[in-house]
């Protein structure tokens, strides 16, 4: 999941986390997580925060 | 209309010397990036509308300083291995996975309700900052050059001296120990 945001995943790597995350709800709230972290760097890094 | 530029960077100033500190880790190089982003801002002819504009603009400029001095730095050192910084992993393995490798009870990741109202606030940023500098210095340092400088991995690779595989473990390290800390003082309290 953290390397999804580095690198472009192998069809396999893709559809064994697609199904990883479908079972386990830590983990699609981790992925989701992943998202937010990355928007709030960007968005630190950016200067636009109040 | 033009802002009063002297006065502006006067307020920003204290800003952009904590975001620089944050990345460099170093009061004298932080200090110096500050200072030739300062001297390029007050070259600079462009106009601004407002201050958010002006501070993005900032911003940029001073994250390329940053960008440039991490480049000399891995000139003139060698930027060691980052072998000291591993000494925690396991611990932090210990607490958040059992031996199957699932998330331990306490520790799964929640669901983080509502960023975009959390970014408006400036304390969600107080704890984000607090966060990144809690992190390994050379863990923070590789985190922060891909996802704050926005750099790719490659490039992190060549200036670190360390291989893509290393960089992914690191920056996974990074990512695990950042959302732990945001959600442990932020997303599970009173933050929400």
């Amino acid at each position: 999941m953290s390397q999804e945001q580095d690198r472009s995943l192998t069809l396999a790597e893709r559809l064994g986390l697609r199904l990883h995350v479908l079972i386990c709800t830590g983990c699609s709230n981790y992925r989701r997580q992943m998202g937010i972290l990355r928007a709030a760097c960007r968005r630190f890094g950016s200067g636009g925060t109040p | 209309m033009d802002l009063d530029r002297q006065r502006e960077l006067n307020a920003l100033r204290p800003d952009l010397l904590r975001f620089a500190r944050l990345q460099l880790r170093d009061a004298g190089a932080a200090e110096d990036a500050v200072q030739e982003t300062l001297l390029a801002a007050l070259t600079g002819s462009q106009r601004f509308e407002s201050r958010s504009s002006y501070k993005t603009w900032l911003n940029s400029i001073l994250r390329n300083k940053i960008i440039d001095t991490i480049r000399r730095q891995s000139r003139e050192q060698s930027v060691s291995s980052l072998a000291d910084d591993e000494a925690g992993d396991d611990l932090l393995d210990d607490a958040l996975f059992d031996r199957g490798g699932h998330w331990q009870d306490s520790a799964k990741p929640g669901r983080w309700a509502d960023p975009e109202a959390s970014f408006e606030q400036q304390q969600f940023w107080k704890v984000f900052e607090a966060c990144l500098d809690h992190l390994p210095a050379k863990t923070a340092r590789v985190f922060m050059m891909r996802e704050i400088l926005g750099l790719e991995t490659e490039e992190i690779c060549k200036e670190t001296g360390i291989s893509s595989s290393n960089c992914w473990v690191v920056l996974h390290r990074a990512r695990l120990g950042l959302r732990t800390c945001l959600e442990t003082n932020w997303f599970a309290g009173a933050g929400t």
